[in-house]
């Protein structure tokens, strides 16, 4: 038998032969769209916006193929709602008006990248329609572009990873949420120019697909042509293990779940290959398990039964239809990622072919409300043996059930080959659902709108200019320039304030040194975010802007992240505002002396016990009365100063004539 | 496709040298060393560039410049690339389960001239084929088969702008040919740009018209899966099989959305947006009907003029080819109009500003062309309202000249019906019958609301 919980830390991914490939997806800053004038970027709140609804319609190539996830959808009365906001879409978005040329300066950001690369560059650039139909394209296509191919990057540990395409292309609209039958679509995301990086199959581990992706991103970043923050970046997957398939993973946001992701795939295709060597090991055939497959009613069994869920369903007319897995007792409820058993990538496959809610399978039961008495009668109507079969039951429409249970069935006959192509989507625990089964090879027709655009010696020329250098590179200019430690030069690469840190480091040096500079932009961001504070929703100006105050000195350096913190707290407050708010008006030098004098009239005696080593008592003194309002140096000066007036004072010896 | 359409100069000579043609397998190798595998594509850019385009493996097209060191292999003919293709591909899958029962539906005829309703997509050249049989527009839009019987031709492959008279005289027969036969409705498939000209031709042709003409295209080509082809085309079936009356009319989008078309009256009509699917409106007059396709359901805004089979149909075809529509413009000169006349033009539409008015110095030349048997007649461009020349001088000298003023007819449609009068009636006859309504290019009272505004 087989050992039910799947264990990550078991795998060890080189040994699989793991193999692993990126998309890597990234926002361009350019001020138009791809394809149309309006700005490159996201509407605000409030924005008049108009609303329409459409329809998209799968499309057959002349071979008579079909995308079935789109034709389902389709079949179902799928309609989508667009959400079109006038400043930031026009009729290119809403699919009424033809695409105008490319943008060229997202074009010059792409080549840039190819000859960070060392890429081949084509000459001319043709636009193609890959066919998306989930409504997210309001035309039912990308447009995308290859501009450049091949070339290699070089990660830190040395190895070289290839590249093999590079492609611009537009992004899609935002989701905003479904109802019913209507997906609701926002149109402002949709024709933002996105390059798209995609690197050969090469990554051997979790750890370096981490790296590769950490490095296309900074330089990307490094390229300063780049949106920055959340969403602005996505990656695609694709893994492979030996004996297994190469499985797609879709949109990848947070960085730090991508090794998680990788393993947690390797393991699922290891669990897959156990799943089927236990099947054979048990003489299991794909013969028996689909010859032994009649879908059986049994609804008479549950007609007093106290599951909710299917109660409901029997009152609306549905029914409970049951089907015999042959040989797979047991296997339903073996883990192939933590959390994520056999039978629930059984469910998404009912939940995909069959549009039902969910499943029950023999290794839950009984539970739900499901009692052992219906299930052992339900094993009878199926004739199943519960010492070697699994059964599998769903509640619904008898139709949608019947499609839910055949779906099962060719899902768990599949389990005999072992890993089925798939393209998956993450989930934020680092486990993956099946989303579609993947199309054969991708499907690009030419954007006959679009003329190709030549690629000329000015656009390679100005793409020169932005090309980015190596990350490694980088971080010893950063060491070098501006005495960075290695860590904070590390960190720094890793974020997206890199830009502004090198602008405020050269225009605030001699006010503020680089390397306070550098950890505000890290450490200190961190630990804000550590403790809630929203930070990502701190623009650039106002960072810069609070940087600035402290370096002329109107705040102290330790009232910065209190005011970082209000600023993210209180969007569209101002630094003057929160400087206000939190009292952290500067005091000027004579308060400061006024106050350490008072300090240190009442701790004369402890002065004149302890000398300089009672300054920590004036400083604990003072300091909560002027905390963020005076740096605390000047105030340990004035204070250091007072003392020895003090001990001067008792010793009798004379005061210098001024 | 074979050969090398679009390859000049030195990137045909490479090709050429290599015996490769279109949609051959090939690999390039240029003379700075860069590789590349793909099928080659024919070139449709414009420029005279030595540039190479193929297909990559992974989909996407590129374009590379050769010379003449360039050297080009072909790994696999076309044909081979076609047979893997297709040994490759799983068995089709129909867009609907469930199957039409075929008896009982209303006949439908739908008549294809050159749009691309129905169209399959070549893959390996991305060329868009027209694809028109029943069996085809069934496959491809098999809801129609659930509203009427549909018995589908190809009667010409006119591009819409490429239009003339004398096809408009074709389609008549071809449609007259499909309701003598049987048809309860007639579809004629026609491209976006002059679909309103033809839908004014059939109108005034089709004489005691007994079952609805409904004219559809598509302003998104049907290869992508927003067309609205097939929406309208849906529509268009709907207005032909169950519509209570028996005009000729436009059925297209009514709004940007997919959730209704309007049927508006064939002389009425107007492509008034160069992209949208809601381009054609009706002006001066109110749709004939609004059109919900997915529901299935038509929702009358007007009383027809007909209704289905209250007559007989007499076709009265043929249109004069010697008529011309012509828009005043505050620089024109007379040698315009007297350029047509001495051409043996037989009727001048024109199109003038206002209630109906053109500068006073055109004013001999139009009394010279009216004197030569010429009927002048007065559109405006300002296609809402009705011309009026009683109101100001010119419009007064325009009338004594004989100009004859349309009312509230737009100029296009006063076009197609001089150019239809001209060919059966003499010039007198057709000054008279202008000015009446033969198929409800004229209206008699506007009302306040006949008129778009901006929402509040």
């Amino acid at each position: 038998m087989m050992e039910r919980r799947a264990d990550p830390s078991s795998v060890d991914p080189r040994e699989l032969g793991l193999r692993v490939g990126l998309e890597i997806h990234q926002q361009l800053a350019t001020r138009r769209k791809l394809f149309c004038s309006c700005p490159a970027e996201l509407s605000g709140e409030g924005e008049p916006s108009d609303v329409f609804v459409r329809q998209l319609r799968p499309t057959r190539s002349e071979l008579g193929e079909v995308d079935i996830a789109a034709l389902f959808e389709w079949r179902k009365g799928r309609m989508y709602r667009y959400h079109a906001p006038r400043m930031h879409s026009c009729l290119v978005e809403a699919d009424e008006e033809p695409p105008h040329e490319m943008n060229r300066e997202a074009v010059v950001i792409a080549l840039a990248m190819a000859r960070a690369f060392n890429s081949m560059v084509v000459d001319e650039i043709y636009v193609m329609r890959k066919i998306v139909i989930d409504g997210s394209n309001t035309s039912g296509f990308q447009r995308t572009a290859i501009v450049a191919l091949g070339g290699a990057v070089k990660l830190p540990s040395g190895k070289t990873l290839g590249i093999q395409s590079i492609a611009v292309e537009e992004d899609a609209a935002r989701k905003l949420g479904e109802e019913g039958r209507f997906t609701d679509y926002l149109l402002d995301r949709l024709g933002i120019p996105l390059i798209e990086i995609s690197t050969a199959p090469d990554i051997e581990s979790p750890e370096e697909a981490y790296e590769a992706a950490l490095t296309i991103g900074q330089m990307l970043r490094l390229t300063g042509r780049v949106k920055r923050g959340l969403g602005t970046i996505r990656q695609d997957l694709n893994v492979s293990i030996k004996g297994g398939a190469k499985i797609e993973i879709k949109g990848v946001q947070r960085l730090d779940l991508l090794p998680k992701i990788v393993l947690y795939e390797a393991l699922r295709q290891k669990r897959l290959l156990e799943i089927r060597d236990e099947l054979r090991r048990r003489g299991v055939s794909r013969e028996d398990v689909v010859s032994n497959a009649s879908i059986v009613d049994v609804s008479d069994v549950f007609k007093e039964t106290k599951s909710k869920i299917i109660r409901r369903s029997l009152q609306r007319g549905g029914r409970v239809l049951a089907v015999r897995l042959y040989g797979f007792a047991g296997l339903l409820g073996v883990e192939v990622q933590p959390g994520r058993r056999f039978g629930t990538e059984l469910a998404d496959y009912a939940r995909f072919w069959g549009g039902v809610g969910g499943i029950f399978h023999s290794d839950e039961l009984p539970g739900y409300g499901i009692t052992a008495e219906e299930l052992e009668q339900v094993y009878k109507a199926l004739k199943a043996n519960p010492e070697r079969d699994a059964v599998v039951l769903v509640a619904d429409e008898e139709r949608k059930a019947r499609k839910a249970l055949e779906a099962v069935v060719e899902r768990a006959a599949m389990a005999l080959e072992g890993v089925p192509k798939e393209t998956r989507a993450a989930n934020e625990d680092g486990t993956t659902r099946f989303m579609r089964p993947q199309p054969g090879s991708a499907r690009m027709y030419p954007e006959t709108d679009i003329p190709p655009l030549e690629v000329t010696e000015d656009m390679l020329a100005e793409a020169e200019k932005l090309k980015p250098p190596h990350p490694m590179e980088k971080m010893e200019e950063l060491r070098r320039r501006y005495g960075l430690s290695d860590d904070l030069a590390r960190q720094l690469l890793r974020s997206p304030y890199l830009p502004l840190f090198e602008t405020l480091a050269e225009e605030l040096a001699g006010k503020l040194s680089a390397s306070y500079i550098a950890s505000v932009f890290t450490n200190i961001l961190r630990s804000l975010q550590r403790e809630g504070v929203p930070v990502e929703r701190l623009g650039e100006e106002q960072l810069e802007a609070v940087l600035r105050k402290a370096a002329e000195g109107a705040v102290g350096k330790d009232a910065v992240p209190e005011l970082l913190a209000y600023l993210a707290k209180n969007p569209g407050a101002s630094v003057e505002e929160a400087i206000e708010k939190l009292g952290l008006r500067r005091v000027d030098t004579a308060d400061v002396e006024r106050l350490v004098e008072e300090a240190v009239e009442k701790l004369r005696q402890e002065i004149l016990a302890r000398g300089q080593r009672a300054l920590s008592k004036v400083m604990g003194a003072v300091m909560p009365k002027l905390r963020g309002r005076v740096d605390g140096r000047l105030v340990a000066e004035i204070a250091r100063r007072k003392i020895e007036e003090v001990l001067r004072q008792a010793s009798g010896a004379p005061e210098r004539a001024s | 496709m074979s050969g090398l359409p679009g390859y000049t100069g030195a990137a045909r000579r490479v090709l050429e040298r290599a015996g490769a043609s279109v949609g051959d397998y090939v690999e390039l190798v240029t003379s700075d060393g860069r590789v590349f595998r793909g099928i080659l594509m024919p070139r449709y850019a414009l420029s005279q560039k030595p540039i190479v385009v193929l297909k990559l493996d992974n989909g996407y097209n590129v374009g590379v410049r050769v010379d003449e060191h360039a050297q080009v292999v072909v790994l696999k003919t076309r044909e081979a690339v076609l047979r893997e293709a297709a040994a490759g591909a799983p068995a089709p899958v129909p867009l609907l389960e469930e199957q039409p029962r075929r008896e009982g539906l209303p006949r439908v005829s739908v008549l294809g001239t050159g749009g691309t309703i129905a169209s399959k997509v070549e893959y390996e050249t991305g060329a868009v084929k027209p694809a028109f049989s029943s069996e085809e527009i069934l496959e491809a839009v098999p809801e129609v088969g659930f509203i009427a019987e549909i018995k589908a031709r190809v009667v010409m492959n006119i591009l819409s702008e490429n239009m003339r008279p004398r096809y408009w005289e074709r389609i008549v027969e071809e449609v007259a040919r499909e309701i003598e036969g049987g048809a309860e409705g007639v579809v004629v498939a026609h491209g976006t740009d002059t679909m309103a000209y033809t839908a004014a031709a059939l109108a005034f042709a089709l004489r005691g018209l007994p079952v609805p003409v409904a004219l559809v295209g598509a302003q998104r080509s049907s290869d992508r899966p927003s067309s609205d082809a097939a929406f309208n085309l849906l529509a268009a079936v709907l207005y032909a099989a169950r519509y209570e009356g028996a005009e000729v009319a436009v059925v297209m989008h009514g709004e940007t959305g997919d959730t209704y078309a309007l049927a508006h009256r064939g002389t009425r009509v107007r492509k008034m947006h160069t992209s949208r699917r809601d381009a054609f409106q009706s002006i001066n007059d109110r749709p004939l009907a609004r059109i919900y396709p997915f529901e299935r359901r038509i929702e009358p805004l007007q009383e027809p003029l007909r209704r289905r089979g209250a007559e007989e149909l007499r076709v009265e075809n043929g249109f004069e080819e010697k008529v011309a529509l012509v828009k005043y413009y505050p620089g024109m000169d007379a040698e315009v109009i007297d350029f047509l006349v001495d051409r043996g033009y037989k009727g001048i539409v024109l199109e003038g500003t206002g209630l109906g008015h053109v500068g006073e110095w055109l004013v001999d030349s139009i009394k010279r062309a009216v004197d030569s048997d010429v009927v002048v007649v007065m559109t405006s461009q300002t296609l809402f309202g009705r011309v009026n020349m009683n109101v100001y001088n010119t419009g007064r000298k325009l009338l004594a000249a004989g100009v004859v003023p349309a009312e509230d007819m737009l100029p296009e449609t006063a076009y197609v019906k001089l150019s239809w009068l001209l060919a059966r009636y003499e010039p007198r006859e057709a000054r008279r019958l202008i000015r009446v309504n033969l198929a409800g290019e004229i209206g008699e009272r506007h009302t306040l609301d006949l008129y778009p505004r901006w929402p509040l």
